[in-house]
């Protein structure tokens, strides 16, 4: 076999990359290069491009080596896959990375990476990829590094100090999928990692007595992706597994990942066409769990069959099953109720706070403060506004729904 | 008419400078013509400006944070606005708190769309490396953002890139950089030489990109075909879209492969091998507990909590089922309960490291509160679910006696579901025999206050006394 250039494996290792959904570079300590080193990091994050899938690069996404040992049937870099192989060696991650960095194209690296020969000799290469960024190049940038959930907890522990971010997958909604799906995989091994995670970084924020503090931990937190689509689980029992995910392990984010057709396909999964509108929906009713104050079960209750409205946003379906509770007093109502209403986000209903202590708010104030009135009017009432018959009327939903499609019989 | 012309650099803090003098000597927003550097050349030169007047003008902090990123902005409008706004603000210093006034609606938007070309150069601006003339590696950016954004743009550039030279040109200005920053007027666009990282850029790009999801508008809404010129992978986006349906069907088309001979030994060997034998030792024991799934509380708990202690023990104590501590260490009674058991036993004479602490469940049932996990009771189905375990571990740790706290080890262990008050102290039979000693959990303890929890924590120690005094004699 020849041997593959650097541009060969970059494009074989990205391809294999492609399927993780975070690109997240954001919330990790403010440092930069002014003392030496290259690089900042902190605050926001950076999209420095978006491809057509509309997903933003943000860091260099790339697998160690896509040579892997477990046969997960949703994964293009299963053992009993055909794909073409590569495996870059750790000075070639390192070259990548910072080049690309001194373009300003990346923010940094998310390493991630199938398993070789063990889980702790992947684990053990990874660390040392972070480690020559950090240590040898003085790599101020930020990296997101994939925990293999076997390794040992030495090793995790160390990567967690090069690490902004860790990240183990819990793969799918439910634990009785990934037992077939992914056989050689085992949830509760997936959700302990996530423990161990979260206890370092309990321990990391405790100073000592002498006050001293101990190096920082992962410190933009941990996050976790599963495949929407390649199971039956509804989108009611995805959003309870969220949030006790969210409540156990204090992660920052839980990714979708709509399953998606990849090539050199397992008989196990079909060739489905990837639902991303539900994706969207269930990120939507995700955002709804973290900053609104919804409940997992409110959200999935809107409809009988436990699963989101595909055709309406998850706050506006919930608002249209819970009429009763409506129309809402802008004047009076508490900040809780405000963000219940379609069509007001987080910093609409802070905006409508402030403005109520300088005066009535009005239809036009509302406007003006970003709020979307063609969403929220039927579900609020102002001092020059009522919405009357309209909150209760049979057509609502109609007003909002797309009208519904002319099915073909040649489809 | 007064008219003013404002620098190139350093305009905000001019028009600062000026503005609380016109303020001052109280002249209206329509008298004053503010220009740029970039204006047309003046047919009237400045004049002087008048003498401050006796009233003292304000700024909050809130509004000039403010007005310096309205201040870039590329509206010539702005200066205007913002001396409006300055005079506004001394008999209604509130009015930017409101969010439904108009001019502080319009402030806003003017400084959100700054903010958002700021960032937008921070993302978008590509360096081309230039042959280097010392140790420094050097570097060049051409950028044409919206506004005038240079000077808030380019801070972020020299903290992230201070051990390279470079250079930053737009049609507003040219920002050096050499160890020290250096800031210059308008060059023509520079001729950037080829540079082979950004070939390996492109290879990243078009294969990041998976063809079987095609959501155009979210890219083009967060990077606008206005700053496609500039970057060097924007150019593949066509052809990559042109080949996506192509590429999905092919993947349709090949269906499900064939695995390749060597993979089912791959995974023979690392796979784990089902096993339903009963366990002939603890560790066994364990090892299966850990793969538990005879009840639906495996599915979110961390993992199953095993007994601990000496496996040899006289004595064997069970709680109901691990919290939100024992769940995510694996190990029973670590929590504040376990920490209160610990403490009355080492009280009493009991050494918690000579008996087996164990619970009637071994998964953590709770419901999720936002990022709380709170405690829930398991009910009997989970408590039968679970003997199967207990019962192993009394079969291996073979105890003279057994103390069951609280009403679900109790059930657990005799199977009699009554009431617990009656019961404390006693002793009963359990299910397997054996002698059983009735108590309360240390957690009804912690939530009792009052004289209620001193009476309690004294039974709970009692209890624990006798047992201690059982095993003695």
């Amino acid at each position: 076999m020849a041997r593959k250039s650097l541009q060969q494996k970059l494009a074989i290792l990205s391809d294999a990359a492609k399927y993780d959904a975070s690109c997240a570079s954001s919330g990790t300590t403010r440092r930069d290069s002014r003392k030496g080193g290259i690089g900042s990091a902190g605050g926001s994050g950076i999209c420095h491009a978006y491809t057509p899938d509309g997903r933003c690069v943000s860091l260099l996404k790339i697998l160690m080596t896509n040579f892997c040992i477990y046969d997960c049937a949703f994964c293009v870099n299963r053992v009993s896959s055909n794909v073409e192989r590569a495996r870059f060696s750790p000075e070639e991650v390192v070259t990548l990375t910072l080049e690309f960095y001194r373009r300003n194209m990346i923010e940094g690296l998310f390493l991630s990476s199938g398993i070789i020969r063990s889980p702790d000799q992947t684990m053990t290469d990874m660390v040392r990829i972070a480690r020559m960024l950090r240590q040898d190049h003085g790599f101020k940038g930020y990296i997101h590094l994939k925990a293999i959930p076997d390794a040992a907890p030495e090793l995790v522990a160390e990567a967690g100090l090069y690490a902004d971010r860790m990240s183990v997958n819990i793969e799918l909604p439910k634990d009785q999928s990934l037992r077939e799906l992914a056989p050689e995989k085992r949830p509760e091994t997936i959700r302990g990692a996530m423990a161990d995670m979260r206890m370092s970084r309990a321990a990391a924020k405790e100073r000592s007595f002498t006050g001293k503090r101990p190096p920082a931990f992962v410190p933009a937190g941990q996050s976790t992706q599963m495949v929407i689509g390649a199971d039956a689980t509804t989108d009611r029992e995805i959003l309870r597994t969220s949030s006790n995910l969210y409540a156990g392990y204090d992660l920052k984010r839980v990714y979708y990942s709509a399953f998606s057709p990849i090539p050199d396909a397992s008989a196990a999964l079909p060739l489905i066409r990837p639902p991303l509108s539900r994706e969207h929906r269930l990120y939507q009713a995700d955002w709804l769990m973290r900053f609104y104050g919804f409940d997992a079960d409110e959200i999935g209750a809107a409809r009988p069959d436990g699963n989101l409205d595909l055709d309406l946003d998850p706050k506006l379906a919930w608002a249209l099953a819970n009429r009763s509770l409506f129309p809402v007093d802008i004047a009076r109502a508490g900040r809780e109720t405000l963000l219940r209403v379609p069509g007001f986000g987080v910093k609409t209903v802070q905006r409508i706070l402030a403005a109520r202590r300088c005066g009535p708010v009005r239809y036009g104030d509302l406007l003006r403060m970003g709020a979307v009135m063609s969403k929220a009017k039927a579900f609020i009432s102002l001092p020059d506004w009522r919405p009357g018959s309209l909150t209760d009327s049979v057509d609502l939903r109609s007003r909002f729904a797309p009208p519904p499609e002319q099915l073909s019989l040649f489809g | 008419m007064i008219r003013i012309a404002l620098p190139r650099f350093g305009s905000f803090d001019a028009w600062r400078d000026a503005a609380r003098q016109l303020a001052s000597a109280g002249v209206p927003a329509a008298d004053i013509a503010w220009t740029g550097d970039d204006a047309a050349p003046e047919l009237f030169a400045a004049q002087d400006l008048p003498p401050p007047g006796p009233q003292p003008v304000r700024a909050s902090r809130a509004f000039l944070s403010l007005a310096r990123q309205v201040s870039t902005h590329a509206d010539a409008q702005r200066w205007a606005w913002l001396y409006a706004g300055l005079l506004r603000l001394q008999d209604d210093p509130g009015y930017l708190a409101n969010p439904a006034d108009p001019m502080a609606a319009r402030f806003g938007k003017l400084a959100k769309s700054v903010r958002r070309d700021i960032h937008k150069m921070h993302a978008f601006l590509r360096f081309h490396e230039l042959p280097a003339a010392g140790p420094r590696r050097s570097f060049a950016a051409w950028f044409e953002p919206d506004h005038p954004i240079l000077e808030p743009a380019i801070p972020f550039f020299v903290k992230r890139f201070a051990d390279m030279d470079w250079l930053i040109a737009t049609p507003q200005g040219t920002a050096r950089f050499d160890g020290r920053l250096h800031l210059g007027d308008p060059v023509p666009r520079p001729d950037l030489p080829e540079d082979a990282s950004h070939d390996l850029w492109q290879t990243y790009f078009a294969n990041i990109f998976n063809p079987a999801r095609i959501k155009t508008q979210a890219m083009r809404s967060e990077m606008p075909r206005k700053y496609w010129k500039n970057l060097p992978e924007t150019a593949l986006i066509p052809e990559m879209l042109n080949d996506a349906p192509r590429r999905v069907r092919a993947m349709q088309d090949a269906g499900a492969s064939t695995a390749p001979a060597f993979a089912p030994r791959v995974t023979a060997r690392i796979r784990h091998a089902p096993d339903d034998r009963p366990p002939a030792t603890m560790a066994d024991a364990r090892a299966q507990a850990g793969r538990c799934t005879r009840c639906d509380l495996c599915q979110h708990a961390t993992q199953t909590v095993w007994g601990a202690g000496d496996p040899a023990a006289d004595l064997m104590i069970v709680g109901e089922a691990p919290g939100d501590h024992e769940d995510l260490q694996g190990r029973p009674f670590v929590g504040p309960a376990g920490q209160l058991l610990r403490e009355t036993m080492d009280r009493v004479g009991l050494s918690p490291d000579r008996a087996w602490l164990t619970n009637a469940v071994k998964h953590f049932k709770f419901a999720a509160r936002g990022k709380r996990r709170l405690h829930q009771n398991p009910n009997a189905g989970e408590i039968s679910h679970c003997r199967w375990w207990l019962g192993l571990e009394r079969r291996f740790v073979a105890p003279r006696l057994t103390v069951a706290m609280g009403a679900s080890a109790a059930f657990a262990l005799t199977g009699d579901r009554s009431a617990l008050t009656p019961r404390r102290g006693r002793i009963e039979a359990a299910m397997d025999r054996g002698p059983v000693l009735i108590t309360w959990h240390p957690s009804r303890i912690l939530r009792l206050t009052g004289a209620e929890a001193g009476a309690a924590q004294r039974e709970f120690a009692a209890d624990l006394r006798q047992a201690r005094d059982l095993l003695a004699g």
